[in-house]
């Protein structure tokens, strides 16, 4: 989910420290209203138009959609293409459209612990703390992908999205150029497209508003400005990519703007970079187990060097400064049981971690953030329509921006568990019933300095066509 | 007396080969290095493969319908590409290579992603839908001498065989599956179907490979037309049509194309086979 609304939710969830909180505070209002957001999940990934086209059933491309198999993830890497010379929209029926939408009616209960709100009882002005628990029957996003092959080995992604009150984005836009000098290791995708990360958000299982996002991706120290960067969102630029035939072996180097996937020229005058690479091995008759790594390498502006009418100018932000996450991850198959487990660092320079304009000198203590996050992941698919969804994501804050914080200031734990259900399945449509429940603790983010802990709970119907 | 210390390797061994025993008795296919299992085999079908080939095997998927050529009935157990006699069954090899390979030309795809064990396992199962699988064993896998030399020769003799078995009755005689009887043709589920198109093909139905050529000639593709010439064509003829055939592939950099070039025949038959113009959206030159 892309900005304002994931902006906004970082808000809630990562930048809520004593300086961000006042902050925010002043700019939104109030927090409970900002953080009973819609629920996070749009743009992800699953498609039956895929399934109509080549006559295949959701559970060969997806061990549970939208999550992809290692068969659903060589079609990606091939372009949206089976290879076998029938591939290219001319030998489709004139009236195939490639076009799948999704959209999930749910009910769902957010719950936050220690949330700001005025005092009834106390002087105009005065806040305190409170549970504030609101619930109801909602809606997500919807979806619209429509992608495919133009022609052969020339593929297409163009996915106009909502939010659930019909306000448009477009969450991808790209063509990509496969098969280059005819090998399989050079493709290259221009526009706006989903990072090429093992674990994507955009095809995460998981759909609440805790449970709806990796907190690792998006996670930035408590007190900081959020600045335009998301590994789980889809970013803007031109990736190279290539594979081994079978898959096993993959790679890819994207060259991005720096505006987090959003419309138009980026604030500032840098590009972010993301790396990864990973290798898959068979073990007998556990599976194939893969291992990864990747990287996200960026600078962001820290003041801009125009103003016009006190407004800053788009485009005219200077002195950069630099940051980066950095992980491993790694996709263990025991027959019916995937683990996923992911190691993650992160590094602010200490004039993003301090919000200080490069022209000027770095307050006392001031340090550049340093952080170190985990995620163990576990599915245990029944079988082709019934998955068990079980995550914890830790993250652990090894240096503060300002010596004098709490060591264990924006520590944060999540942990999230559900199933989901797929009465049917076949290759015209998808759906899932959904039933989620997700927890987050945050270490001394609310007013009085004590933990911040939000539940969510869910219930959805899933649907795609 | 046995010893303790014997007793206990008795025992040890008895425990170890129980498990070895029963697994053993599960495994009903053999490719490459694995032993097929049935059980892991029907998981994987029924996540996979059954949206075409159908819930009993008999190519009836939902999309079956939709579908040309239709996909494979493993109750009729009649399979295209084998290195075994025509009629016979394939062996496991066979079948684990087509798993492997997929269809050019046709919606079954490559499934290398999956693990040799998982493709070793479906064939277990797909061998639970015909009787044939119980009543009969595989043919024996027939014979390839090596391959003879590489002459313009042997192109120039294979265009004679070409001619003589009338293989551009339904190929065409610039291999575009164009033949006067190509129109005509049906597969065992009256199914119109094309013969293959060389000027196009970068793949065989059954392989890349010379070898797999030859394997075609000589053992057919049951359930099509194309017959088996085992009994009509020596191998030095077959291996010479191979070659011929290679140089109808007037898009592809092979050895037979590029040494029929340097020949004044050659190069006009190539250059006239070669036709320039837009790519149409397939991508593909006709």
């Amino acid at each position: 989910m892309h900005s304002p609304l994931r902006n906004r939710r970082i808000a809630c969830l990562g930048s809520a420290g004593f300086v961000g909180f006042l902050f925010l505070s002043i700019l939104l209002g109030d927090i409970p209203s900002a953080c009973a957001l819609p629920l996070p999940r749009t743009g992800v990934y699953a498609l039956p138009a895929f399934a109509r086209k080549y006559g295949m059933p959701c559970s060969s491309c997806h061990e549970a959609w939208p999550k992809l198999s290692p068969f659903g993830q060589s079609f990606k890497d091939n372009g949206y293409q089976m290879g076998n010379e029938r591939d290219a929209p001319i030998f489709q029926q004139p009236a195939y459209w490639p076009v799948t939408f999704r959209i999930t009616p749910t009910w769902h209960r957010e719950s936050q612990n220690r949330t700001t709100v005025d005092d009834p009882a106390g002087p105009t002005g005065a806040q305190m703390e409170a549970r504030v628990t609101t619930h109801g029957f909602d809606w997500t996003g919807l979806d619209f992908h429509t992608a495919g092959t133009l022609a052969k080995n020339i593929s297409f992604y163009v996915l106009p999205s909502s939010n659930n009150l019909g306000q448009f984005h477009f969450e991808a836009v790209w063509t990509r150029f496969n098969n280059l000098l005819g090998t399989t290791w050079l493709n290259v995708k221009v526009g706006k497209f989903e990072l090429d990360n093992l674990l994507s958000e955009k095809r995460i299982l998981t759909l609440s508003q805790v449970g709806g996002l990796y907190q690792n991706y998006h996670f930035q120290p408590p007190g900081e400005s959020s600045y335009v960067f998301g590994i789980g969102d889809n970013q803007v630029g031109a990736e190279l990519m290539g594979h081994s035939k079978n898959d096993r072996t993959r790679y890819s180097a994207a060259l991005l703007s720096s505006n987090d996937g959003n419309p138009g020229l980026p604030s500032g005058r840098g590009y972010n970079t993301f790396l990864a690479a990973s290798h898959a091995f068979e073990a007998g008759t556990l599976g194939v187990q893969r291992i990864g790594a990747f990287a996200y390498i960026g600078q962001a502006p820290t003041y801009f060097q125009y103003k016009a009418s006190g407004a800053n100018i788009a485009g005219t932000g200077i002195g950069n400064k630099g940051f980066y996450r950095a992980g491993l991850i790694g996709m263990w198959y025991i027959k019916k049981l995937d683990v996923t487990t992911m190691y993650f660092h992160g590094w602010d320079s200490a004039f993003l971690g301090t919000n200080t304009p490069a022209n000027g000198a770095l307050p006392d203590g001031a340090q550049g953030p340093t952080w170190n996050g985990g995620l163990f992941e576990t599915h245990y698919t029944v079988n082709p329509q019934l998955i068990l969804i079980n995550r914890y994501e830790l993250i652990r804050m090894s240096r503060q921006a300002f010596v004098t914080n709490p060591g264990n200031l924006g520590n944060l734990d999540a942990l999230t568990f559900g199933y989901r259900y797929y009465p049917f399945i076949s290759s015209r449509a998808g759906f899932a019933f959904h039933n989620e429940f997700a927890r987050l603790r945050q270490r001394g983010t609310t007013l009085t300095g004590l933990d911040m802990t939000t539940n969510s709970l869910l219930l959805g119907f899933d649907f795609a066509f | 007396m046995m010893t303790m210390a014997n007793k206990l390797s008795v025992i040890l061994v008895a425990i170890l080969a129980v498990p070895s025993f029963a697994i053993g008795q599960q495994a009903e296919s053999h490719a490459a290095k694995f032993n097929g299992h049935e059980g892991a085999g029907k998981q994987l079908y029924y996540r996979y493969c059954w949206g075409c080939h159908g819930f009993r095997g008999d190519g009836n998927g939902e999309n079956a319908p939709y579908l040309n050529p239709l996909p494979r009935n493993f109750v009729a157990a009649t399979f295209k590409c084998r290195s075994t006699p025509t009629g016979t069954l394939p062996t496991d090899q066979d079948l684990y290579n087509a798993i492997n390979r997929g269809f050019n030309t046709t919606n079954m795809p490559s499934w290398i992603t999956l693990t040799d064990q998982n493709r070793t396992d479906l064939i277990s199962f797909i061998k639970t839908f015909s009787p044939r699988w119980k009543n009969e064993k595989p043919g024996d896998v027939i014979n390839i001498p090596p391959e003879s030399k590489l002459t313009v020769e042997s192109i120039k003799h294979g265009q004679e065989v070409f001619q003589k078995l009338e293989c551009w009755k339904c190929h065409g005689q610039e291999g575009r599956g164009d033949g006067p009887s190509a129109s005509t043709l049906t597969d065992s589920n009256d199914q119109p179907i094309r013969p293959y198109n060389f000027s196009v093909g970068s793949r065989f139905k059954c392989g890349v490979t010379n070898q797999d050529l030859y394997k075609i000639f000589m053992t057919g593709l049951d359930g099509t037309p194309m017959p088996s010439f085992a009994d009509t064509m020596k191998p030095e003829d077959a291996w010479d049509l191979v070659h011929f055939l290679r140089t109808l592939q007037v898009y592809l950099k092979t050895p037979e194309l590029a040494l029929w070039q340097t020949t004044k025949e050659g190069a006009e038959q190539i250059a006239a086979r070669r036709v320039s113009g837009t790519a149409t959206g397939s991508g593909i030159k006709q």
